[in-house]
């Protein structure tokens, strides 16, 4: 909504109507945003601004006291708040942050991978507090063979999520009643939300093991 | 004469009737179940605001034939480890039990489908009761673990039930004194009255208790499709499973002609004795004169010429039925035929009526789980069973010892009712106290 | 947690426990679905869930198409609530385009989003009620949902897997007649709820067969994650469309029914309550709907900024929510759906402890699952 967040495909507005032909002879269609008379020429497109911003508010303060170093940031991408934190501290914060902060509801367990950073792995936890009605994200960096604490105990919740995360990339909980495929069948190698998952290959390795056919891919 | 050529001769002689009738029963019966298979196909499509079967035959009239002849084509599989005699056995016991009991009963007052026993309802509650033999033994012989649960449930629900109609069915008789089945349409014409409204309480306990002995909803849990034992049929295919099937029917039409008889007035026409509705003995031949009237009027409204053929069928078929009713008054020597052919229609209409209810509730109400169903029968049922054959008893005392008739039983009758009531609401109070998440070991498990 | 019963054989008898399977072909799993069932005799002890049958990689996929092209790709999720999925996923991406769509767009939608609640719970309670014995509330259901399917026909061509909206508003204008179409099945809605309400509401069996059964109470609603009709009949009075409010549902007043002990009972009388209530938004939504453009502006290549987004929205089956990262290219870096079916369906091993085989059914019928988007 607001007017320098928007998309830079409206940046070359400007270098368009600059380049129109002037002459009203020309048949070619007028960009009609152009008359005869000259208009000054629009300041060149500024970059957009960033998105992020970094947030101060008494919730970030409250775990900065509490937790000091293991928030490693705190930001707010188009008015959602969310903190990075470090993987050690995890359940630390998620216990608090369910006690204290009231946030009972864990909406949503995931991961993102970014295969060239160190920490290949951004774990996200949505929260939502009822009494607060409110919403805050943690993102937690994990590398790749790391073991982050299962959540488990703190949301029951997380018990499938935490299944489906290491069903698509590979993350194993530690703590896990029961960590095993959910929605890929038992065998199955290779982890698919991964960004090096070859799925061609992938496929046709597990047809050909298991139906004893060739893929059709 | 060669002796064995006489003594067959004689054989036939005397027992003529009982094997032309066995022929007409076993001819007959499963056709009649079959259209009554698809009578209710049609029902649940109306009440469901849809068409049902309409593509074989007109309206689907042809439905039941069709469906035969894919059943009897089919492949004919039997379970590798499955005892193969008892496998054949059991669906031919169950279909058996159903056909033999309708041999006592009768249709009008001279027209017994065999012969009139002189111990008609408890022939006919003993022979269709051998059914039961055949649903063990179907489940057993299917060699499935699944199967035999479903037997044992399904049979457990069945004697349970019968038990409660078996109580009934006392309380109707001790109003009419005899067992015989024409005798019993003589005590309710005796007594100018159907006994549904001399014993109420029990007519509605038979009601429920025959709809359970059929393994009807809503208590065919044994038999529903989204519970997860699919129940002793599971391994029967093509005719066998058919001959379960009809049988089943044909046990509709037995339960619903025991139902008939003892409350309501068998083949007596309405009001049997009141002299000035004589005129009803008309309305047979009248109803049936109306319904072909009725065709002929829809017969204008068909869009199309093959349907409107159809229509006028019906129609002819209708006033030519009409006419075979109405011809006795007019023809002075086919005089003896109508007590006969009136009571068959009356019996026939309430039987049809008896059998929509039936199908009304499948369509209508859930289905009980299958502890709700035995509470309901041994809790709730027996009891009031036992005490409604206690209060008709001592209407019945009262009755010998000078009370008036009526009031000696709408006292007992509201003396049953309150009972009722009052067993009800204990009952329902003691289940909301008791919790359902108990771990106590299920006397009904498998 | 879910594996200590499965694990412990002992029983009050000390016999062995048996496990009995249902599904994944099953007339009243609603979908691929394979419940393990540990029992002890005719009592359920513990359940485990074997899913992702229809598994189809939806998240994956996404991150290969551009941002118009995941769109029809989310109604298959919930393929009985097609047009809920398509609002939160176009509204996600206005979210991250900082883009919002015209009034007038935000009125269609909420019509079109609250007809597809009325059709989805009518589906959900055909089969239930089938599931439970009673054949003809199905075809009642399938009957009226019969004219909400015409009228999403007659708007954008499809009857289930619409595909109705687009990132930025709307792609078709109302039809000539829309509203009147509408408002006719609004007024003649109220008395086909009554016609279910009359045939099982107060009927004793559908009573016994669903009070105390399956209950979930609040806390372990929200411990588990439960949203939807089911964390409402356990007595909390929460409702995404009036505690974040999105689309045009800020307009409109309607209740949110609550229920009192989380049995199956409470989650079927809220369910029929939110049918009403769904057709009074409607009847409100129709009065009124603003004139002027049906697409924001978006240009034709949509490339959010890089950065990340979530937004959820109170599908017919729970909050369904978009997790969507950018990384400033024309196909979304990472899109990932929260299921609510997926995470209401881990609550169905603490709902059937202790209760009978026949029950199993009931339950999992009334937690409203689509197998779609259990497993994407």
């Amino acid at each position: 909504m607001a007017d320098e967040s928007k998309p830079p495909q409206e940046s070359p507005k400007p270098e368009n109507s600059g380049t129109a032909p002037a002459p009203p002879v020309a048949k070619t269609p007028v960009a009609p945003a152009s008359p005869p008379t000259a208009k000054p020429v629009p300041p060149a497109p500024k970059p957009p601004a960033p998105v992020q911003v970094p947030l101060d508010n008494e919730l970030t303060r409250r775990y900065r006291a509490k937790f000091g170093p293991a928030i490693l940031d705190a930001l707010e991408d188009r008015k959602q708040p969310y903190l990075v934190i470090a993987a050690a501290q995890l359940k630390d914060i998620a216990l608090y942050s369910r006690d204290d902060e009231k946030f009972d509801l864990l909406e949503d367990f995931t991961a993102v991978d970014w295969p060239r950073r160190e920490k290949r792995f951004d774990l996200i936890a949505i929260l939502y507090s009822f009494s607060h009605n409110s919403r805050l994200r943690l993102k937690v960096g994990v590398a790749e063979n790391e073991r982050p604490a299962s959540l488990v105990e703190v949301w029951p919740a997380a018990n499938w999520l935490e299944r489906e995360i290491f069903d698509m990339f590979g993350i194993e909980f530690s703590g896990h009643p029961d960590l095993k495929r959910i929605l890929l069948p038992d065998g199955w190698q290779g982890y698919p939300l991964r960004k090096d998952y070859d799925i061609l290959l992938q496929d046709s390795s597990w047809v050909r093991e298991n139906l004893g056919i060739d893929s059709g891919q | 004469m060669n002796p064995t050529l006489h003594a067959i001769l004689v054989f036939l002689q005397t027992w003529w009737v009982e094997l032309t009738s066995g022929v007409v029963i076993v001819a007959v019966v499963p056709l009649v179940a079959g259209y009554v298979v698809l009578v209710e196909r049609k029902l649940m499509a109306d009440m469901q605001a849809r068409l049902g079967p309409m593509r074989v035959g007109p309206h689907g009239l042809l439905q039941p034939i069709a469906d035969a002849v894919k059943l009897l084509i089919k492949e004919d599989i039997i379970p590798d480890e499955a005892d193969r005699l008892i496998f054949w056995l059991a669906p031919v016991i169950s279909m058996t039990a159903a056909l033999t009991s309708m041999g006592a009963i009768a249709f009008g007052p001279s027209f017994q489908v065999a012969r009139d026993i002189n111990i008609g309802i408890l022939f006919v509650l003993g022979v269709s009761s051998l059914g039961f033999l055949g649903i063990i033994l179907g489940g057993w012989a299917s060699n499935s673990h699944y199967s035999i649960m479903g037997a044992l449930r399904s049979t457990a629900q069945l004697v349970s039930y019968e038990t409660a109609g078996g109580l009934a069915i006392i309380a109707g008789l001790l109003l009419s004194g005899t067992l015989s089945i024409s005798g019993i349409v003589a005590a309710q014409e005796k007594y100018h009255v159907w006994f549904i409204f001399l014993a109420p309480v029990a007519a509605f306990i038979y009601l429920v208790a025959s709809i359970a002995e059929t393994n009807r909803a809503p208590f065919d849990l044994p038999e529903a499709e989204s519970e997860l034992v699919a129940g002793y049929m599971t391994e029967y295919s093509g005719f066998r499973w058919a001959l379960y099937f009809l049988g089943e029917y044909a046990n509709m039409i037995v339960v619903g002609s025991i139902a008939t008889t003892l409350f309501l007035g068998g083949w007596l026409r309405p009001f049997p004795n009141v002299h000035w509705l004589n005129w009803l003995d008309f309305l047979p031949a009248l109803i049936i004169a109306l319904i072909g009237v009725y065709s002929i009027y829809r017969a204008g409204k068909q869009p199309v010429m093959v349907q409107t053929g159809f229509m006028w069928a019906v129609a002819l078929a209708c006033f030519a039925v009409a006419l075979i009713f109405a011809m006795p008054w007019f023809v002075g020597t086919l005089k003896f035929v109508i007590p006969g052919l009136n009571g068959a229609f009356w019996f026939l209409l309430k039987v049809s009526a008896y059998i929509y209810v039936f199908m009304w509730l499948r369509f209508t109400l859930p289905r009980y789980r299958f502890d709700q169903l035995m509470h309901l029968g041994w809790y709730i049922l027996i009891p009031l069973a036992i005490v409604n054959v206690f209060a008709v008893g001592v209407a019945m005392l009262l009755e010998s010892n000078g009370v008036n008739r009526w009031l000696a039983l709408i006292l007992t009758t509201l003396v049953t009712l309150v009972f009722a009531i009052l067993l009800v609401r204990w009952h329902d109070r003691r289940t909301e106290s008791a919790s359902t998440a108990s771990l106590a070991p299920d006397s009904y498990a498998g | 947690m879910q594996d200590d019963a499965l694990q412990d054989n002992s029983t009050l008898l000390g016999a062995d426990e048996l496990i009995l399977n249902m599904g994944p072909q099953h007339p009243s799993t609603h979908g691929v679905l394979r419940v393990k069932l540990k029992l002890d005799g005719e009592r359920v002890r513990g359940t485990e869930c074997v899913i992702g049958y229809l598994h189809r990689g939806v998240e994956k996929i996404a991150e290969n198409r551009t941002y118009q092209q995941v769109a029809p790709y989310v109604d298959r999720m919930d393929y009985v609530a097609a047009i809920s999925n398509g609002l939160g996923y176009c509204e996600a991406v206005e979210k991250l385009l900082n883009v919002e769509a015209p009034p007038r767009a935000r009125v269609i939608r909420t019509i079109l989003t609250e007809l597809q609640r009325i059709a989805s719970h009518l589906v959900w309670l055909g089969t239930h009620a089938l599931d439970i014995g009673a054949l003809t509330p199905l075809f009642y259901c399938m009957r009226e949902r019969e004219e909400i399917l015409k009228i999403f026909e007659k708007y954008c061509g499809a009857r289930l897997t619409t595909h109705a909206f687009r990132i930025g508003g709307l792609q078709y204008e109302a039809y000539d007649g829309f509203e009147k179409e509408v408002e006719r099945f609004c007024l003649d809605f109220e008395r086909r709820i009554q016609e279910y309400v009359d045939l099982l509401t107060g009927n004793s069996i559908w009573i016994g067969r669903t009070r105390n059964v399956g209950v979930l109470n609040a806390a372990d609603c929200i411990a588990l994650g439960a949203s939807g009709p089911i964390l409402r009949a356990a007595g909390v009075k929460w409702d995404l469309r009036k505690a974040q409010p999105y689309a045009a549902y800020d307009q409109y007043k309607f209740e949110i029914p609550v229920g009192t002990n989380g049995d199956t009972y409470d989650r079927y009388m809220v369910r029929i309550e939110e049918m009403r209530q769904s057709r009074l938004i409607c009847l409100q939504a129709i009065e009124k709907i603003p004139e002027g453009a049906i697409m924001g502006k978006v240009g034709k290549v949509i490339k959010p900024p890089a950065g990340e987004v979530y937004h959820s929205i109170e599908a017919p089956k729970g909050i369904l929510g978009y997790y969507i990262v950018s990384d400033a290219s024309t196909q979304p870096y990472r899109v990932r759906i929260r299921p609510p079916s997926f995470i209401n369906l881990q609550a169905l091993d603490k709902m059937v402890r202790g209760h009978l085989v026949a029950d199993v059914v009931a339950i999992i019928g009334t937690l409203d699952i689509v197998l779609g988007e259990v497993d994407r």
